[in-house]
Formats: C-alpha cells, structure tokens, sequence
C-alpha cells in the first residue's frame, strides 16, 4: 500500500471539512456537500437498524409455524414496517446520498454540487419524512404491507395509512431534489478535460440513477397522494364499488417502483466496478459497453413494470409485452457481470474488505438476477409469485446485491472520508460472515418459495418449518455480521491509524487530494486522464 | 483556480458567482438546465392525474360527458384566456429584464401577477358554485342518475388536477411578487436574468398544464 | 419428474411448468458456476505476487461483449417463446371445463357448484376433468393458490377473474390465499379434495343444495323484479334474456361485447354503463341489493337458458372491454 502524495501538502498542515466547525449548529446548516454525506449516513445507519430489527422479528417469529412471537396483527405491521422502512428510508436514498454526495464533486473535479443549499433541503425533507413515518409506524403501526394495495389500504385497514404515505410523499422529494441535483452537476460542473467518456463509471451510475429517481419517483408521489385522498374522502378511482379500478393503482404503483430497483442496484454497480478496478489494478473491462448498460438498465427499466402484475388479472397480451422486456431487461446486468469477471483476467489481485464485498456482490447479485429471470417467465411467475421464492430473488439483489455493494463503499472509500484506517482482519471477517449468514438466511427461502409457502404469512404449514429454522439461523449470523462494522468502524475513528491520500493506490480524482479533503475539495488541480489509467503511474 | 474570473464577473456585473461554479456562464447554464429537470419532474407528477383521467374516461364516456357539463365553461375559458395572456406578459416581462427596462419588467410581472391572481380567484368562484350544487366527493356530493359513479370519479379527478394545478399557480405567484420587489430594486439586468428567466419558464409550464387541463375537464361532450 | 421436490404434479400443467422450470434452473446453475469458477481460478491465478503471464491484457473486446450479449439474448428469447406456449395453455380453459364459482372474502373461500352444493375452505373437484373457476371477491383482493397444481390467480373486488385445471392424482392438496388481505390472510386456506368420478358423483348427491344454482338464479329472477321488464310478457321494452348467454351484443356507441359472466354482472349493477343499441336506459341499478352469490346464480340462471354450455372463450381478462 503506497501513498503517493509527495506533491500535496501534509494533512495535518490543511483544515479538511470535518475540523473547520465543529458546532451541531454549523453542520445543520453546512452546504458542504462531503458534511450533507455524513448526515445521510447517520440517518440511514439508523433507519437500516430499525428496519434490520423489524426483521429480527419477523425471523424469530417464524420459527414456529403457529408464529412465536407475534400475533397476526403485530407480525403484519411488522412486515409492513421493514419493507417501508428498507426500501425508501435505506435502500433508495443509501449509496446515492451517502457515497454518491461525498464523491460525486470529487470524482469529476468540482468544488460542490450544483445546488448545496438544494442538497441540504434534500437530507431535511429526508430526515422529516422518515421521522414522521417512522413514528406512524411505531404509533399504533400500519398493516397494507409496502405496496399499499388496494382497495385494502382505501378501505379496510384500520391504521395509519394516511399518515404513513404522506411520509414517504415527503421522502420522496428528497430523492427528486438529489438527482435534480446530481444531473446538472455532471452535465454543468466536470473540471476542463474530464469528458463524458473519461468519467468514472461510479459517476455514470449515478448519472443514470438520476435520471431514474428524477422520472419515477414523482410518480409515487402522486400515487401515494391519490390513496390519501381516496381514504380521506372516501372517493374510488380505485374503489370498484364505485367503478374505480385496483389494478390502476398497481399500474402507477409499479410504475415507479419497478424502476426504484434499479435506483437501489445502479448505485451498487458503481460502487462495485470502481473497487474491482482498484484490487485488480487494471481498467475495467469493456469501459463503454459498461456505460451503455448502465444507460439501458436506466431507460428499459421503465418498460417492465407489468411483471409485477401477471397474475393480477391483467390481460394475458399485456403480460407478454412484459415478459419479453423484462428478459431484455436482463442483459445489460449481463453484460456487467461478464465484464466484472473479465476484469479479473491478467490483473493483479488482493483481497481486502472491499474487494471481498465487491466480489461477493457480483456472485449474490448474478443468483439473484438469474432468479428473476426466472420470474420473467410468466409461465413461471403464476406459481412462484407471492411466495417466498420472490422474498429470496430480491433479497438476493437488495441485500446480497445493494447492501454489500454500500458496505464495500464504506469500507473502500472510509480512509478517504474520515482520514482513518479500518481494521481489516476484522472487516475481511465481518465480510465473510456477513457472506456466509446471507446465504444461509435467503437461499432457503428459495426452496420453500418453490415448495410453496406464500409470502406475508403470520404462520405456516408444519411441513415448512425446517427451511424457516434454517433461515432465522442464518438471520442471527446476518445480524452480528452487521453489527461489527459499526463497532470496528466507530472504533477506527479514535484508535485506527492515519490515512494517507490514497492507500489503496487507487486512480479517480478523490484519491488527488488529502484524506479527509479539504472544504473546497481540492488544493491544487487534480490531474485528469483516462478513466482507470492503473497502467500508468498515480499522478 | 477561478477566483480572479468570479471577481471579475462581481466587479463587473454585480454577478454573484456561487463558490462551486467557474464563472458566471456556467453558473446560469447550471440553473436553466435545473429548471428544466424540474420541468421534467413536473410532467410526470401530473401525468399520473392525467393518465388516470384518460382511463376513466375510456371506461365511462357518457359519464364523463355529463359530469363535464357541470363546470363552468364561461369561467374555465376565462381562465384559460387570463393564462395565456399572464404567459405572454411575463414573457415580454423575462425580455424586458434582458433589455434593462427595469420598470416596464416590473409592471409586466406584476400584471402576470395580478392575472395569476385574477385566476385563483375565479376558481374559486367555480370551487363554491359547485359545493352550492352539491358537487363534492366524499363530502357533499348529491348527484344522482345513471352517471352519478362516473360524475362522482370526474370530479375527484377534477379537484386533484385543478387543486395541484392552483397550488402551483399560487406559489408562481408569490415568487413573481418577489421578483417584482427584486426588480424595481434593481436586482436583475442584462447580465443578470437567470431567475426571472426560470421563473418565466415556471409559469409557461403552469400555464401549459393547464392548457390540457380545460379541453379535458371543460369540454368534453361539449361539441353535440 | 419432480425428483428434486417433495411438491406433487398434481395437474396436467403441473410437469410443464416443472419441465420449464428445471430447464431454467438449470441454464442458471451452468452460468453461476461458470462465472463462480472464473472468479475463483483468475482470483487465484491472478494474485498479487504470482507468476502467471499478464502480458498482453485486452481491456476491451467488441467481439467478446457481442458474443456474451447475443448469446443471452438468444437463449432468452428461446426460453421466453417456449414460456408463451405454457402460459397460453394456462389461460386457456378447455371448452369442456365445468364451471365451479369461487367467491372470497376475509378470510374463507367459498365455492359454489352449479348444482347447488355450496364450500368453505374446500373444493371437492373430480379426477381428471377440467374446471374452470370463475372467482370474485366480496372485498380486498386475494389470490387462490394451489401449488401442487401450479395455479395462481388472483381473486379481484368488482370482476371476475378465472383459473383453470384439470387434476391428475387423487389426494389433498393445500389451496393458500396468496396475495396479503389483512389480519388473517395466513389462516386463509383450505384444501382441493381430487376425488375419483364416481365418489364425486356421490359427493354431489350427498352434498347438493336446496336448489341447483340456476334454480336460485330463477327464484331470484322472479322476486327481484327482473321478470317484470325482461319476462315474455313485460309491457316495457327489455332485451330478451333467454339465450343472451354468450352472444355478441350491440351498445348504443357501435361496439359489441360478449355476454359473458362479467357482461351481466356489470349489466345488473351498472345497468348505465354500456347501454345496449335500439332500448332505452331505463333499467334500475341492483347495486347494493344483491350479494355476490346472488349475482352468480342469476349469471348460472341465464347460462341455464341459453345453449352455451360454458363460459365464452374470452372471459375477464381478454374481453373486448378490458382496459389495461
């Protein structure tokens, strides 16, 4: 591990963005969008731990088919918290707002983003709607599940509903204000020679997730305002006594929220080919077939949303139609994960925590991409949907995909945001662990998906237990291996060693400047070449 | 690295340059490309009103033909004609700024202004004629007849669309009152123009959201 | 051969979905150990401080990219075609199904034979006949899910949605509620009882009601009033609704619809939606005054009264008045 900062001014002679003010006062108010990062992270640390102990109980309650630990009605507003609380308060806004506001400016050479005050508004609207959701979840629950079908979360559940999606309503806003943002930074502020195509492919992920967050989410927005008012006011657009429809709400639902998945996965991918890049000292392969997949997964992702929906009663054409793209669909993560292998070919490889996540990811992320395709198959889909064979496929993605993928990141980009070393027998152990207890937790689930144990079930039949042992087993693993991070990483703030510029001797621009950067970013230009230039010397 | 070009772009122009932008250029392309990313944002949030209402009215078409007679079609296109003529106006007012003409820019925004005004008020009007007949979903809502479900569902959809829309033209509104403040302060000029530019861009997409608003809620079944 | 699985084949659609299934299982199994070796042995070969040959490295290959995004491509498109043909087969109920009405609501399933014998939580189907079950919903949405059979459908408020099979062994096989309804969607199950033809005809006696459905449906016909506009000798103007069931039918905007199960339920409650050509919107709307077991039996009335024996090929999601 090589630093190479001979050029750079000593750290400790430099303020970094973290010892200029330290008052609670300055960071509530700071557009530093490196300090707005940090302030995400915390939040979304929290509300992972949150949704992390909703599954807690969700798993314990599943060792027994009659359910533990849970009556119906809690466990269901159990289930309904852990998907609301993962998917919009962690899952969406988590390497975007995190990594994506500490590195996006640096990786392209800018002093901020294009609207810091913007930013700022986007982690107050963030931290407004989940507190507000989250205490309407914990106020007395709510029980539609995430998808808040209907007519049931209209007109028959008796819980917060209301109070729930106006949560979200605000989130959501957070995320179209940060990819508003993120778009004009990188058409608008990419420092002179950093063309389109020398550009990070972390940078075109989070181009492309954008764009997605950008077009979908305002969609949700306005779906989830229609259940407000339809509860309000007792008015069917999806009311069928009244002539309404629920399967327009399931369209506009999905609508957006086929493409939110890919707003959870572009971000990983990033992260991800930037790490391979750096352990394997080699550009990645196949550099403009990665952009462009990166831009069909964005664009085609739109186009699939019906697949959600083969068995809803929507016609047997329009399921066709969806089929056939979400195999399209496919192959861009294809290509990736080809190419990601490929990368590997004549490299030069260690294995540190972040190349052991990234890695990981890339075999988790092809299970449980393949698995979908499976899914695609209409034919397939009728006995599998709604089971938990679908819990596993996007677990898989989300958790075995997304969440290592941000674990990877924090590991990988840790020296650079806080100036500290991690542990790494203890990452390179929790990484492993965290492997190992995933696997253990969902590929059961696979089989008793298949086996055919629906999802969203209080209790089961007897026959089902075994494999829902396994899974809760597997779950514990899962929550020590989450656990230690945070403990070692904590740790490492006040007895981990100093990091130098770029310790992993890696090649984007972030490593051109001091470990933690300076407010502005950077002190001296940073120097600009081809994306991955690893055969050339560090500048 | 660009401290002398911001300073520059300060001394000559009164041009605030954000610390994160080069130069004044960048900076202004930076805001218009945002607007229009908003813009984008915009169309999708309505769209879904729209897209709903276009299958409602699919399902029910004599519905819908009935409950469009409800409206009030004098004020609907008396507010469609005080749009347009508002866009208009804070268009010539956004190239007034560009010219210098401070003065004829802050009477023409405060005329687009005063038209927004004009509009809300006349909604209003339109809002309480029909919650004297009764028109009001969930809440007050007497029709009866064959329709009445899909006159019922019309008119959801018509307070979404129009309630949105009305929210937008009010907050238009208040940030046009700022700027005329602005304005006549001197604020803005030929080298300043960014926010009245974008804020004229605003109102036009107010103004054309409503333009598919009145043929959809004001004339349908209007033309036998 | 569901080797691998303790789930029975329990359906003649059962082994192809299996066998397509297995296929895809395996095309991905192939993939992930293809790609898992290749990680692993570069991992190895390529490590830090080994000796293998890293000279000549290519950093990007057109040729390479096309040859691993067509031949996916390709194989998708195979396995999608191949899934088309199953799927079809799945939602298409042979013409002679026998029709059995499902109705759900939090949190039971009930079931209705034409011939009267009424369900809860089972549904006594004999071997080696198709069924056809044509399903509503009192409230929320829910899903009949069978999985020895391989079907899933979900159950809607308002319409009718349809499902289909033909049992192929004998036995108990669990029916699940398969998409979340509320408190007790968990405990919304039961069992399908696949009898041999002879005990289910004897199940039939043993279990039939006071009344075969289309009797109720007649019954219903009389005291509701429908007879009044609708009978031979009505003094109001009504279409004629002896052997309606299954013929085309012209609305007053040009179009034509089947008269199938959907047809007449919305006709009854919605009588002012689609107003048929040549009579005038007269009718009185039924809403609120009829259960949906109600608006089945007059559906198993005028099927009684027309020669089609079943459900028109197009039913529910393939009307000509769908929308999606």
């Amino acid at each position: 591990m090589s630093t190479i900062d001979a050029a750079i001014p000593v750290p400790s002679a430099v303020h970094s963005f973290l010892d200029r003010d330290y008052s609670l006062r300055a960071w509530l108010s700071t557009r530093d969008h490196k300090r707005i990062a940090i302030l995400y992270a915390l939040g979304i640390t929290g509300f992972f731990f949150l949704g992390g102990i909703a599954a807690t109980l969700i798993r314990l309650n599943l060792v027994e088919p009659n359910g533990l630990l849970l009556n119906a009605e809690t466990y269901n507003k159990a289930f309904t918290f852990h998907g609301v609380v993962m998917v919009w308060f962690f899952l969406i806004p988590s390497i975007p707002a995190t990594l994506g506001n500490f590195l996006l400016p640096l990786m392209i050479g800018a002093r901020d983003v294009a609207f810091p005050r913007l930013n700022l508004l986007s982690w107050y609207l963030y931290m407004a709607g989940g507190l507000f959701t989250v205490a309407a979840l914990l106020g007395g629950g709510v029980d539609t599940g995430w998808t808040f079908y209907t007519p049931f979360s209209t007109m028959f559940s008796n819980t917060n509903v209301i109070l729930v999606v106006v949560g979200v309503f605000v989130a959501g806003f957070s995320s179209i204000l940060t990819g508003l943002n993120f778009i004009v930074t990188v058409h608008a502020l990419r420092i002179a020679g950093m063309t389109w195509f020398r550009l990070p492919l972390f940078v075109w992920s989070m181009y492309a997730v954008s764009l997605v967050m950008v077009l979908a989410t305002p969609v949700l927005a306005m779906t989830l305002a229609l259940i407000g008012l339809e509860r309000l006011a007792h008015v069917g657009i999806f009311d069928p006594a009244l002539g309404g429809d629920p399967l327009l709400f399931q369209h506009l639902f999905w609508f957006y929220s086929h493409p939110a998945v890919y707003i959870m996965i572009l971000p990983a991918m990033g992260v991800v080919s930037e790490i391979i890049a750096c352990f394997v000292r080699r550009r990645v392969f196949g550099y403009r077939f990665m952009t462009f997949s990166i831009l069909a997964l964005a664009v085609i992702g739109f186009l699939v949303w019906g697949h959600h929906m083969f068995v809803s009663g929507q016609s047997m054409y329009a399921s066709m139609v969806f089929s056939i793209l979400s195999f399209i669909v496919a192959v861009p993560s294809a290509i990736k994960v080809f190419n990601w292998t490929a990368t590997l070919h004549k490299g030069d490889i260690t294995f540190e925590a972040p190349m052991l996540y990234a890695l990981g990811f890339v075999g988790l992320f092809m299970m449980g991409g393949l698995t979908g395709l499976i899914l695609a198959a209409p034919a397939l889909d009728v006995p599998l949907t709604d089971t938990y064979f679908v819990i596993a496929h996007f677990h898989y993605v989300m958790v075995g995909g997304s969440v290592m993928a941000y674990l990877g990141g924090i590991h990988f980009w840790w020296p650079k945001i806080t100036g500290r070393t991690y542990p790494e027998g203890w990452a390179r152990s929790a990484a492993v662990l965290m492997f190992f207890g995933f696997n253990l937790t969902f590929f059961p689930q696979y089989i008793l998906g298949y086996e055919g144990m629906p999802r969203r079930y209080h209790s089961y039949l007897p026959e089902f237990q075994i494999l829902n042992v396994l899974s809760s087993a597997g779950a514990s693993i899962l929550a020590v291996a989450y656990l230690l991070p945070v403990v070692y990483l904590l740790w490492s703030l006040r007895r981990g060693g100093t990091a130098g510029n770029n310790p992993w001797g890696a090649r984007g621009l972030e490593w051109q400047t001091t470990s933690p950067p300076p407010q502005e970013n950077f002190l001296r230009p940073p120097v600009v070449r081809e994306a991955y230039a690893y055969d050339e010397p560090a500048p | 690295m660009n401290a002398t070009v911001a300073e520059a772009d300060w001394r000559a122009n009164g041009v605030q340059v954000e610390e994160q932008y080069d130069d004044a250029a960048q900076q202004r392309e930076a805001a218009t490309l945002g607007m229009w990313v908003f813009i984008a944002t915009e169309v999708l949030f309505f769209g879904v009103l729209f897209a709903s209402y276009t299958i409602c009215r699919i399902l029910f078409p004599q519905g819908f033909a009935v409950a469009s007679r409800h409206t009030d079609m004098v004020l609907g296109t008396a507010e469609t004609a005080v749009l347009l003529i508002s866009s208009c106006l804070i268009a010539l007012g956004a190239r007034a700024v560009k010219l210098d003409q401070n003065r004829l820019a802050a009477g023409l925004l405060a005329g687009t202004a005063a038209l927004g005004l004009a509009f809300l008020v006349m909604h209003g009007f339109e809002y309480h004629k029909e919650y004297a007949e009764h028109l009001i979903p969930g809440v007050d809502f007497m029709q009866r007849g064959p329709q009445a479900q899909a006159v019922e569902l019309f008119f959801c959809l018509y307070y979404c669309i129009t309630g949105f829309h009305s929210l937008h033209v009010a907050i238009g509104v208040s940030v046009i009152l700022v700027l005329v403040v602005r304005v006549l302060r001197g604020s803005y000029g030929s080298q300043r123009y960014t926010t009245p530019e974008l804020t004229a861009l605003y109102w036009h997409l107010v103004d054309i959201v409503w333009i598919f608003v009145y043929p959809l809620i004001y004339l349908v079944g209007r033309a036998g | 051969m569901s080797a691998l699985s303790s789930l029975p084949q329990a359906s003649t659609i059962a082994p192809q979905v299996d066998a397509l299934f297995w296929f895809m299982l395996a095309l991905c199994v192939i993939v992930v150990l293809g790609v898992l070796i290749a990680i692993t042995v570069y991992s190895v070969r390529y490590r830090r401080g080994s000796p293998a040959d890293r000279s000549g490295r290519l950093a990007q290959s057109t040729g390479i990219e096309l040859t691993w995004t067509l031949i996916p491509l390709a194989l998708f498109i195979g396995v999608f075609t191949w899934s088309l043909f199953v799927f079809a087969r799945m939602r298409s109920p042979p013409e002679d199904s026998q029709t059995v009405y499902v109705i759900a609501k939090q949190w039971m399933w009930k079931a209705q034979h034409p011939g009267g014998q009424r369900e809860i939580n089972a549904l006594h189907v004999p071997l080696g006949q198709p069924i056809r079950l044509t399903m509503t919903s009192e409230d929320v949405i829910h899903s009949f899910y069978v999985p020895a059979f391989r079907v899933k459908q979900d159950v809607l408020p308002g319409r009718y949605t349809q499902l289909w099979f033909t049992a192929t062994q004998i036995g108990n096989f669990p029916l699940f509620c398969a998409e979340y309804c509320g408190l007790d969607h968990a405990r919304m199950g039961g069992n399908i009882v696949v009898m041999a033809p002879s005990d289910y005809s004897r199940w039939l006696e043993g279990h039939s009601g006071p009344q075969s459905l289309a009797a109720r449906g007649a019954a219903l016909f009389r005291s509701h009033g429908c007879s009044g506009c609708h009978g031979p000798d009505a003094s109001v103007h009504a279409p004629d609704l002896d052997g309606l069931y299954g013929r085309w039918v012209h609305l007053t905007d040009g179009s034509t619809v089947i008269a199938d199960d959907r047809y007449i339920r919305d006709a009854i409650l919605l009588p002012k939606q689609r107003l048929v050509a040549g009579f005038a919107p007269i009718m009185p709307s039924f809403s609120g005054q009829l259960s949906e077991e109600d608006l089945l039996a007059l559906i198993g009335y005028l099927k009684s009264t027309s020669s089609v024996a079943n459900d028109p090929p197009a039913i529910g999601s393939e009307s000509t008045h769908e929308h999606d």
